[in-house]
């Protein structure tokens, strides 16, 4: 048994709510105790969310200012400084920390395991391949450091009740100055984050056209809900590529998923499988959508989804 | 830059539909169509873009698998790569092995840039070019949708759960592509001739001087939790009651 380090997430003002589900994980894990690593340039307000995390023993407080641009070359130099003697180092598998941790584990020498849905034991792990065709138990070494990600949608996030301290630790890499963050674009406006959001309605490739999206809008903004799509409405330049659920984009678990004129690729049911329950909304009865959905409705969604806004008001 | 160098896994086509075996020991590959991973065929398009715009000289792909994953280089070599490397050996390889192993070649080659898929469609790591950049101890842009090339500077656009970011790397630069980054081109009859007198070079990891070190054992395979068989219902009105039963809206 060792202690395990989970490695925040943020935005340099506050907490990703990946991390208290990295944090559901790790109290799944035998441990002799869980920090959490806080690198940024300036960390006071996100340690102090860090540290309200349930089962947080310590967080590790890095500051400097390099870490102002969250990336890989510079952060992962530095966890491999904090990994003393942890036997796991765990982060989210967003696309944080899937282009992190797998830099921290080689320059560690040792191999990670992705997207963690279930802990069987202390170094045995269940984990989907083949877009979640095949679930697989993986068994990795005792006698090795683990470096995993956490398969975020799979797990509940820690409530905010922890007492954990807080411990300023001196940045001491060397950092490389061959990556140089440029600028980000968030694309997303006012809706709830669609990674977190308790309600999400997807629209598909049936929608045909950017403008035709506002139906899609419409109805999430009067239930509260967060949008997404399928990759085909993103490849078709309907909506930003920030809004794919499935495979290769976003993985989530909102307790209400509603799918508009989406078919239902095996690539997008893995992105939503974990949904409390899937409403399918689709003219095609034979659709795969609907082999997934709780409640199916087969019609015109340019008849239905107004409708429906209607009646819901 | 003179080379660039694009890594191609050997995978289960995308359209095939993979299933357990009943023994718990696999996922069923006989008689499976097997494909260039997607995300790699993209990667190779992009090289082979920056090539056609005078940007770079030669093109070289590799593969680590077993001999049949020749199939896969020539695919590649009939899309237009100068020639090809395979890295054989029967085992598996983990994505810390695979990387080791690109180090190695990248050692050997020089290449000015290194492109593969931002993951694999059957294992779905997403781990290899990131290892690879770590051990190389230069630049990673994953998740890439555009490479502006500038000198000795990249500019990507990643695509990242935020929306889009920018980096600007210093080359050589290891860069793993999205799907968004361009549409790979097909392959004509002739370029599949052609192909086959491409040079194709096998080597092993002990050419290399790599160990194919098994961090981790897969023990089981299992079909995925099934969801109960849902309901249909007929119109609007009843979509709303079912939903309210459940407490939803």
């Amino acid at each position: 048994m060792g202690r395990i380090l989970v490695i925040a997430e943020h935005d340099g003002a506050s907490l990703n709510a990946s991390t208290a589900k990295c944090m559901a994980c790790a109290t799944a894990i035998d441990n002799e105790g869980i920090d959490v690593a806080v690198l940024s340039a300036d960390g006071a307000a996100i340690c102090d969310q860090a540290a309200a995390l349930s089962g947080v023993a310590k967080v590790l407080k890095v500051d400097h200012e390099i870490f102002a641009s969250q990336l890989a070359a510079t952060l992962a130099p530095q966890i491999v400084e904090l990994a003393g003697d942890y036997s796991h180092i765990l982060g989210p598998s967003t696309t944080f920390g899937k282009d992190l941790m797998p830099r921290v584990a080689a320059l560690l020498g040792v191999a990670q395991i992705s997207d963690i849905m279930e802990v069987k034991s202390a170094y045995s792990f269940q984990r989907p391949i083949y877009a979640g065709n095949a679930i697989v138990t993986v068994d990795a070494s005792p006698e090795r450091k683990l470096v995993a990600t956490v398969r975020t949608a799979s797990y509940k996030a820690v409530s905010s009740d922890g007492s954990g301290t807080i411990e300023a630790v001196e940045a001491g890499a060397s950092f490389p100055t061959h990556t140089r963050l440029v600028e980000i674009k968030a694309s997303s406006g006012d809706r709830p984050d669609l990674q977190t959001a308790a309600k999400v309605i997807s629209g598909g490739r049936a929608l045909a056209s950017e403008e035709n999206f506002s139906l899609i809008y419409s109805l999430a903004d009067k239930i509260g809900a967060g949008v997404g799509a399928s990759r085909a409405a993103v490849d078709a330049g309907y909506v930003p590529n920030d809004m794919q659920v499935g495979q290769t984009g976003k993985i989530i678990a909102p307790d209400l998923y509603v799918a508009i004129g989406i078919s239902g690729a095996i690539q997008h049911l893995t992105g939503i499988k974990d949904a409390g329950t899937i409403v399918a909304i689709n003219k095609d009865p034979e659709a795969p959508i609907f082999e997934v959905a709780d409640i199916g409705l087969v019609g015109d969604l340019f008849e239905i989804v107004p409708e429906l806004e209607k009646q819901l008001g | 830059m003179q080379k660039i160098l694009v890594c191609l896994k050997r995978v289960v086509d995308y359209n095939v539909r993979v299933r357990v075996k009943p023994d718990g020991t696999g996922v069923v590959t006989d008689g499976v169509k097997m494909s260039v991973n997607p995300f790699d065929e993209i990667a190779l398009e992009e090289a082979l873009r920056i090539k056609e715009r005078g940007a770079a000289n030669e093109v070289i792909v590799m593969s680590i698998g077993s001999a049949e994953a020749q199939q896969q280089l020539r695919t590649g070599l009939a899309m237009g790569a100068d020639r090809a490397i395979l890295v054989e050996t029967d085992e598996a390889v983990e994505p810390l092995s695979a990387a080791r192993a690109m180090l190695a070649t990248i050692e050997r080659e020089q290449p000015g840039m290194v492109i593969l898929g931002k993951q694999a469609i059957d294992d779905d790591n997403s781990q290899t070019g990131q290892m690879l950049a770590a051990l190389w101890g230069r630049p990673q842009a994953t998740f890439a949708s555009e490479v502006v090339l500038d000198g000795e500077t990249a500019t990507v656009t990643r695509e990242v759960d935020a929306g889009l970011e920018t980096i600007a790397v210093d080359l050589p630069a290891v860069i793993t592509v999205d799907l968004r980054m361009n549409e790979p081109r097909y392959v004509k009859l002739p370029d599949i001739m052609k192909a086959k007198r491409k040079p194709l070079e096998t080597v092993s990891f002990s050419d290399l001087n790599v160990e194919n070190e098994h961090h981790l054992t897969t023990t089981h395979f299992a079909p995925p939790a099934q969801r109960e068989k849902g309901v249909m219902v007929e119109d609007v009105g009843a979509l709303i009651q079912a939903l309210k039963d459940k407490g939803l809206v």
